[in-house]
């Protein structure tokens, strides 16, 4: 077992590029902002110090043409780390992604690959409105040739950036602005956590929840309350999107007969569209129910607090979701205390 | 100096053979990928990047027959990729629109307008890093200029002082759409005199020795910062297409026929003959035409890519 220590997740993302970073001299790390006093919430803190000025720097607010000098140098032997602070400007770089970062590999007959990693931040943040909160994996993992991981924990968080940097493929790593709080244990040297792989966050026997990113931990303290009902509900947390390791999910509902997709994501043509039909595929004579679906109101995210709480889907709904497929009276959850980011977190981002 | 004078025609020979040889095979319906054709541009393709030599890393656009074969003079691999085989560098997955074949120094070509540029930069920023001796040069259009990516990549450019090469092949249309009517701006020319490095505009992009040189001369500023080579030529055939369409309202064909009296290869064969060079022009027009005979042949013989063919090559690793 490796040294471990608690870290969060912030640190973890820090950590896991600037291994990296001193392990292969062909990383660099470039977007806007990225070398600015703040240094991206510090996650690119001391890069340049400790790798000058060419494999740390920010750039013009040029997302698109960032992205396709990405994919140029990544095809030309150096490994890019293109990162956003939101997720919302990756939509400045669909041409790029989707023409032709995805392509680039199948249209050189294999002769080309890009092994660029592209960091966003997503979700919820403090009044962010319609355009800083939301997560759109469901977007990047429409498309072949991307793969997309939304790592949940710190620990995670590591294992599965390194991949992501050895690996020979666009990565896009979709990261949740109040996951960077967290905290976890996580080993201090470097480590990989395969792309593509499913854990089961939570061990349980009636009720699987597949949750992405940021609801894995809404999930989680509505676990902690239904335990107490006698329900025993297991966490599926998929980490990665694309590749979509469904067989953990489908094992996992085979067990409970019941099924929740949580994705922080709208649902209509979404990830959780495409967990339930794989689990009403692979599941269906287990299934007690039908695999039911949460996820972000059907609306632009409103910026006012009151309608912004109804936006986001979070424990509670999880909850009533649950007692609703499993046919229980309402709990009384005026005494549960539920996560809340009103003293913690005061904005701008 | 006549071995080079010779080269230069060679290829571009080949290119506007190779190209008749489509406009008459085009319409058995046997290559099945849309053509845009470089039927006036050879000058600019074989001056350049034969200036620039086997350092050359281009990238290109969806009009960029003249431009692999005067990097490549693949033609055996050219008409296999048109005709869809698995003989093509591309396996047949890349088409016309996608030519490219990086083991030969054409990295890339795209059929969405200026998206190639950024690639450009990032890689002339590797061979910067990597300290190695490739040269990275950019073809488009002016339709270009008209997109984002193009002055986000100009500035990027001159701000890193990266060194790559762009070239605009000015033919002057976007599709059907002259300049004229597609800019709010008076002049391109005295904008990009503004930014940091080197703009070389040419009116003359249908001499190939003129280009050539231009070229040759200009690589040493790559130095210090990017150049940019602004030519000008005239698209003989239609956008997509093997036809002319002159009589589709939207330009003359006086224009052309004003155009063709400096047509490339016409002036550079006149030049070599008037330098006495008859035998060895006869000479290397019939390699030529052999040469594509072959290669045609080949393409014809060659099999179609295996149904398994459609899911390699998605991701590295699998």
């Amino acid at each position: 077992m490796m040294e471990s220590r608690i870290i969060s997740y912030e640190k973890a993302v820090n950590e896991a590029i600037t291994q990296e970073m001193t392990r292969d001299d062909r990383v660099f790390v470039y977007g806007l902002d990225v070398a600015d006093h703040k240094r991206i919430v510090g996650t690119t803190a001391g890069l340049v110090e400790k790798f000058g000025p060419n494999r740390c720097f920010s750039t013009p607010l040029s997302e698109d043409s960032s992205l396709g000098f990405g994919i140029g140098a990544s095809a030309t032997g150096l490994v890019p780390i293109n990162i956003h602070i939101r997720v919302e400007f990756l939509l400045l770089t669909l041409n790029q992604l989707v023409n032709i970062g995805n392509s680039l590999r199948y249209g050189s007959n294999g002769k080309l690959s890009a092994p660029l990693v592209i960091i966003a931040m997503i979700g919820r943040g403090w009044g962010q409105g319609f355009q800083h909160s939301k997560s759109m994996q469901s977007i990047f993992a429409h498309i072949p040739g991307l793969k997309v991981i939304m790592p949940s924990t710190p620990y995670d968080m590591k294992g599965l950036m390194i991949s992501a940097i050895r690996d020979n493929n666009i990565v896009v790593c979709l990261l949740h602005r109040w996951l960077y709080w967290t905290e976890g244990h996580v080993p201090e040297l470097p480590y990989t956590i395969p792309i593509g792989q499913s854990r089961v966050l939570r061990e349980g026997k009636d009720i699987t929840v597949v949750a992405t990113s940021w609801i894995n931990v809404e999930a989680h303290d509505a676990a902690n309350v239904l335990a107490k009902k006698g329900i025993s509900m297991e966490i599926i947390d998929p980490r990665t999107i694309s590749p979509l390791d469904d067989q953990t999910i489908i094992n996992s509902v085979n067990k409970t007969g019941h099924c929740i997709i949580a994705d922080y994501d709208w649902l209509n043509c979404g990830f959780s569209a495409e967990v339930a039909a794989r689990v009403s595929n692979q599941c269906f004579n287990q299934l007690k129910k039908p695999a039911s679906r949460i996820g972000f109101a059907w609306t632009p995210c409103p910026t006012t607090r009151p309608l912004e709480n109804l936006f986001y889907p979070n424990a509670v709904t999880i909850i009533r979701e649950t007692e609703k497929m499993l046919g229980l009276s309402k709990t009384d959850l005026s005494n549960e205390k539920f996560h809340t980011y009103e003293n913690k977190f005061k904005g701008p981002f | 100096m006549p071995n080079l004078l010779l080269n230069l025609y060679k290829k571009m020979y080949l290119i506007r053979e190779a190209e008749a040889e489509i406009c008459r095979e085009y319409p058995k319906d046997e290559m099945k990928t849309p053509m845009h054709m470089s039927m006036g541009e050879e000058a600019i393709a074989v001056g350049v990047l034969t200036a620039i030599g086997d350092k050359a890393q281009v990238w290109g656009t969806y009009r960029s027959h003249a431009i692999y074969l005067a990097r490549t003079e693949d033609v055996n691999g050219f008409f296999a990729e048109l005709y869809g085989k698995v003989t093509g560098p591309g396996g047949g997955k890349a088409g016309s629109m996608h030519l490219a074949n990086p083991d030969k120094g054409v990295m890339m070509t795209s059929a969405v307008v200026a998206t190639s540029i950024p690639l450009a930069l990032g890689a002339a920023f590797s061979s910067k890093i990597l300290d190695d001796d490739k040269i990275n040069v950019v073809f488009f259009g002016d339709g270009a200029t008209d997109e984002g990516a193009f002055w986000e990549s100009v500035n990027m450019a001159c701000l890193w002082q990266l060194p790559v090469i762009f070239v605009c092949e000015d033919n002057g249309l976007a599709i059907h759409a002259s300049t004229a009517i597609r800019r709010g701006y008076k002049n391109l020319t005295n904008i990009m005199r503004q930014y940091r490095f080197q703009y070389i505009q040419e009116y003359d992009g249908t001499d190939v020795e003129k280009i050539h040189n231009i070229t040759r001369s200009s690589i040493k500023y790559l130095e210090s910062g990017p150049v940019f080579l602004s030519l000008k030529y005239y698209r003989y055939l239609e956008h997509v297409g093997v036809n002319e369409d002159f009589n589709s309202n939207y330009r003359d064909k006086n224009e052309f026929l004003e155009w063709y009296k400096k047509d490339p290869i016409k002036i550079q064969k006149q030049k070599l003959i008037e330098a006495g060079f008859k035998k060895e022009v006869e000479d290397v027009e019939n390699e030529v035409m052999a040469q594509i005979k072959t290669a045609v042949d080949l393409a014809k013989a060659a099999p179609y890519p295996e149904p398994e063919e459609l899911y390699k090559g998605v991701y590295d690793g699998e």
